[in-house]
């Protein structure tokens, strides 16, 4: 018998033979990733779906469940840190599936020579966190590797939350004609934490966003206003998530540059750097698909809100490219937006 | 710039230089050049407006039969550029040759370590002195640099190079000219396709 014969497929991504930090950046490399790899050797339909979480049917109830990991560095910031992105950033995957969140677990991997005092201060923010998202921690797992294996703390959260019967909210029920609406300013949290790492002073300091969508997607449902889709707007930015949708319903998705909000600090600083706002990091803001008879009562319902304040509509789907975002900027032009390979990196010329 | 003009085969009119660069170095160099090549170079900042200004800048200095540097990026470049941070740059490094894709090693192109800090340099620190990286023979960014061909007109475009795995680096950079044509292939074809089709 030949020992060496094996059933197992080849390795189905062959240009890169190692892991690059690209493939963690939420761009082209990292849904390459995702889709050579993971989907191909897991499939089955609730992953296929590609949403920010899979919904399970139950006998007598329809589950929502979902994980992430946090290794942001550095682990204080302002406006935030990595306990409370580490509550945030599930409960909002949640949120985008129209679930109301109902517990989390905590996994912690701890480096070594991490202060007791440093962990306290995170393992408190968790839990402020999980009080203002309405979630409880019922359930955990700790870690400890060598020293220099780790970066200070990684957090793994994962969530389960209940959908009503019958809300379909996933890039499939996507229309043409369907309104985008994006809650809020973008590029806060991106800028916030690379302002930190790198030593940049601003005149004033700017603050992630950092926070739980989840009351605002309740209000819009409770309100019965018809979303076909949401998705926050994580690593990758704006540009990212409106691809993705484009991609997964088969739509063109035309945005209006001079809609959407960005702060002038922010603006700023993304000029500063050569970065493009619409690809920076947000940790509290989404965007929402729905009929144009709903877009109007949405936006009241959104503006109405703390967190939605600045809620605006950007853009709409329709039938012509299908996976093409296309976006109309301040001189009157059209861009072509496209997710990046891997991070963006600050012009240096 | 150079080693760009002083090539018989320069197709190159006039430059949009780069606003960052010279935000630090300032723009006096350029000047030599622009008078020797007789060619307009205008300093240019990054948003669409700039790129607009410093576009319409540079051709009416070719209509007018001009050919000096201008600053349109004047909200963040002065003409000597940042002085301090020019003597930090030149305390810590100091100029050496370098290697240039597609056009070759060029004298006093490139900034090294200076030996004070030379236990910083990556290349010392971890022994890669002597290793050299093969450039791919199939890739021309070489003349796409300097005007020669059109980054579609490369046999690797869009096949052996895309911006998921890059041989050169105008594909490498999300702003450099070939990843530029690879994102706006999609609606070319598209264009292409309609206007043939209200033809027929």
């Amino acid at each position: 018998v030949n020992q060496d014969f094996s059933l197992s497929c080849p390795i189905p991504i062959s240009q890169y033979p190692q892991i690059l930090l690209a493939h963690g950046g939420g761009g082209k490399l990292m849904h390459q990733l995702i889709e050579k790899m993971f989907l191909s050797a897991f499939q089955n339909p609730l992953i296929e779906t590609r949403h920010d979480g899979a919904v399970i049917d139950l006998q007598n109830a329809r589950l929502a469940f979902t994980t992430d990991s946090y290794v942001v560095r550095p682990l204080f910031f302002p406006g935030g840190d990595i306990g409370r992105l580490a509550v945030h950033g599930t409960v909002n995957d949640l949120a985008m599936c129209g679930a109301r969140p109902l517990c989390l677990s905590a996994a912690l991997i701890l480096e070594e020579g991490l202060p007791m005092e440093t962990l306290w201060r995170i393992v408190q923010s968790m839990q402020q966190a999980a009080v203002q998202a309405g979630v409880q921690f019922v359930t955990g797992d700790t870690k400890v590797v060598d020293r220099g294996k780790g970066d200070g703390i990684f957090i793994n959260t994962a969530g389960i939350g209940l959908v009503r019967p019958c809300l379909q909210v996933a890039p499939a029920r996507v229309r043409s004609g369907d309104m985008v609406l994006l809650i809020g300013d973008v590029g806060r949290h991106g800028i916030a934490i690379m302002a930190v790492r790198e030593g940049l002073a601003f005149d004033s300091v700017i603050e992630s966003d950092s926070a739980p969508v989840v009351d605002l997607v309740m209000q819009l449902l409770d309100e019965g206003v018809e979303i076909h889709c949401m998705r926050d707007l994580t690593r990758g930015g704006l540009a990212s998530a409106a691809v993705e949708i484009a991609e997964a319903s088969g739509l063109e998705i035309r945005l209006d540059e001079k809609t959407i909000p960005v702060r002038e600090d922010v603006r700023g600083a993304c000029e500063l750097l050569g970065f493009d706002p619409l690809y920076v990091a947000n940790e509290g803001r989404f965007i929402a698909f729905v009929p144009p008879a709903s877009a109007e009562k949405a936006l009241q319902i959104l503006r109405s809100h703390a967190l939605g304040q600045g809620a605006a509509v950007i853009g709409q789907a329709n039938s012509g490219h299908a996976g093409m975002v296309a976006m109309t900027n301040a001189i009157g032009t059209t861009r072509m937006i496209d997710m990046l390979s891997g991070e963006q990196l600050p012009r240096i010329c | 710039m150079e080693a760009i003009l002083s090539s018989p085969s320069s197709r190159v009119q006039g430059f949009l230089a780069a606003g960052h660069v010279c935000t630090v170095m300032g723009y006096t160099e350029y000047e030599p050049i622009a008078r020797k090549y007789h060619v307009p170079i205008v300093v240019t900042g990054f948003e669409p407006v700039d790129i607009l200004q410093g576009i319409y800048m540079c051709v009416a200095q070719l209509e007018e039969g001009r050919a000096e540097v201008e600053n349109q990026y004047a909200r963040s470049v002065r003409r000597r550029g940042n002085e301090p941070a020019q003597q930090i740059i030149r305390d810590v490094f100091e100029v050496v040759p370098r290697k240039w894709r597609g056009v070759g090693e060029i004298p006093q192109s490139g900034l090294g370590l200076r030996e004070k800090y030379r236990e910083l340099d990556a290349e010392r620190r971890f022994g890669i002195e002597h290793q050299t990286v093969e450039e791919s023979p199939e890739c021309r960014s070489g003349l796409v640099l300097r005007g020669l061909i059109k980054p579609n007109e490369c046999p690797a475009f869009a096949t052996k190079c895309t911006p998921e795995y890059p041989l050169g680096a105008t594909m490498v950079s999300s702003e450099g000219a070939c990843a530029a044509y690879y994102r706006y292939r999609r609606v070319r074809a598209a264009g292409a396709a309609a206007a043939k089709e209200s033809n027929s």
